[in-house]
């Protein structure tokens, strides 16, 4: 039986199809200006690539922001209840799922039956989220993995006054201009994101195990820089690629109601 | 007797030179990264308009974020205190001051001599500041002066969804794309500016009467938003840039007299 989820995010869109339960496809693809563009070039994708038609898909979950705008999928469900089931798949023993998206974050936990007990969700504000990362980025001409690289290798990391986007982009021009080592700088830029994160889980009171979901998840400097700031070490997702787990949540949704509740 | 003070803000320098209290010279320049320049500068400016030598200044007052570092001042003031008594010797009855600077906002209830009573003050987030207005200004390539002007045009009101200057830059970048009129974009801009602010001069209870300063004052749409997110009139004077480093003159002078008028 096959069921599908599909993850319209601000910045990539991504899909997975699951097979009884498993992983059989997944895509991330960059997201379009139009979210319903996303979904169907996203999951087109997928399908093909599992030798599929939509109409083999018993079931189809859509997530993301632009979930209600998804045209093939038979109900959407939050992103907080996806990203939680979706951690929980990758990691059995998770307590605490703090997820980096392009322009939000949030912190969610959960009890030892994977049901919600608390989260928070921050889209108000730049600072903490992808964005702010992919602004500083920009400004010292890296991309985001020699941004995670970079830091790896600082000896005095810069630090912030603000953790607002717009006076840290302030900052770094200035030590760029001071001459401040590139790595030191990128080594502050991965602290400041690991500190407004830090905040944010610390908010709903953090329990382990820990784990990252979302693109950042990927980049080993705010993954290192924020277990610091934790004290805590984090789970890291090795079973499949961090950013699909919205998707792989949705999926798992799909599979449920399609066997009549259960996985 | 002839006193001085001096603002060094993030983007200008101010300096203000009083005779018995009464206005002689006053001069605004944009800051370099050196505020102990900018204070040289302005301060050397503001001397030739007045006719003066820097000798002939009795006492000089320093303000704003840069005030430590200018060279020739004889005492400190905080930009919160110099801000209050300014405005309360611009608009008397003022009891609400509201200062949009470049960098920062405050809002200041002062009694009826001046003394603040309680003031709020944000410089950790660009929201509500005159660099919300600025990063747009550049985006849209338009004069930071112009935006007023440009505001007044507007004929369709459009709202700004994103209070956080990153996330609005790019709305707004998707609202010039949607073949948005920048007259309409840039009073919608003014409006999430005002909002921010009033909703951090709400922190003190805004009293009546109210008076606007700072840099930002100059922008007629901003005075405008901000009047419309406050729900109240408020006073205009000549030269809301200044009113920080007027105040600080101001003390001077009650410093060298002994006594506040």
């Amino acid at each position: 039986m096959f069921a599908a989820g599909c993850d319209v995010g601000s910045l990539t869109s991504k899909a997975v199809i699951m097979k009884d339960g498993k992983i059989i496809e997944s895509v991330i693809i960059k997201s379009k200006a139009r979210p319903w563009e996303s979904a169907d070039e996203v999951m087109g994708m997928a399908l093909s690539r599992a030798g599929l038609t939509m109409t083999d898909i018993k079931r189809c979950v859509g997530t993301g922001y632009g979930r209600d705008k998804i045209s093939f999928i038979h109900e959407a469900v939050s992103e907080i209840a996806c990203h939680g089931k979706g951690a929980r798949w990758l990691v059995p023993s998770v307590r605490t799922v703090i997820d980096i998206g392009g322009q939000d974050c949030k912190a969610l936990r959960l009890d030892d039956k994977g049901n919600m007990m608390k989260f928070i969700t921050n889209d108000k504000c730049a600072s903490g989220t992808g964005r702010f990362l992919e602004v500083m980025a920009k400004v010292l001409n890296l991309s985001l993995d020699e941004l995670g690289e970079m830091s790896a290798r600082s000896k005095q990391p810069i630090t912030f006054a603000s953790a607002c986007t717009v006076w840290a982009q302030a900052d770094v021009i200035q030590h760029l201009n001071d001459k401040v080592p590139i790595e030191d700088i990128a080594a502050g830029v991965n602290n400041a994101m690991a500190s407004r994160m830090s905040t944010l889980a610390n908010n709903i009171g953090l329990e382990k195990d820990v784990c990252m979901t979302g693109g950042v998840a990927k980049n080993d400097g705010v993954v290192n820089a924020l277990e610091k700031h934790l004290g805590i070490r984090i789970k890291r997702i090795r079973r499949e690629d961090p950013q699909i787990a919205g998707a792989i949540g949705a999926a798992l949704f799909a599979t449920e109601k399609a066997n009549g509740g259960v996985l | 007797m002839i006193t001085a003070g001096c603002d060094i803000g993030s983007l200008t320098a101010k300096a203000v030179i009083l005779q018995d209290r009464k206005m002689l010279a006053s001069e605004v320049i944009l800051a370099s990264a050196q505020p102990e320049k900018s204070s040289i500068e302005v301060m050397r400016r503001a001397i030739e308009k007045a006719g003066i030598k820097m000798e002939d200044i009795e006492y000089c007052i320093g303000t704003g974020y840069g005030r430590k570092h200018i060279p020739f001042m004889d005492s400190l003031e905080s930009e919160i205190a110099c801000h209050g008594r300014g405005a309360i010797w611009q608009v008397p009855s003022a009891r609400t001051v509201v200062d949009i600077g470049g960098q920062d906002a405050k809002a200041i209830r002062v009694d009826e001599k001046g003394n603040v009573e309680r003031y709020v003050y944000n410089d950790k987030c660009a929201s509500g500041t005159g660099r919300f207005l600025e990063i747009i200004a550049d985006s849209l390539d338009i004069k930071l002066e112009d935006m007023g002007a440009i505001s007044g045009r507007s004929t369709e009101k459009l709202t700004l969804s994103n209070q956080c200057v990153v996330f609005a830059e790019t709305e707004i970048i998707s609202l010039v794309n949607e073949g948005k009129e920048i007259a309409d974009i840039i009073s919608a801009l003014h409006q999430a500016v005002a909002n921010r602010a009033a909703s951090l001069a709400r922190g003190i209870l805004v009293a009546p009467d109210a008076v606007m300063t700072g840099g930002v004052a100059k922008n007629s749409g901003m005075f405008e938003a901000l009047q419309k997110a406050l729900g109240m009139k408020l006073h205009r004077v000549d030269n809301p840039q200044i009113n920080g480093a007027l105040g600080a003159a101001l003390f001077a002078a009650d410093t060298i007299s002994g006594s506040r008028q």
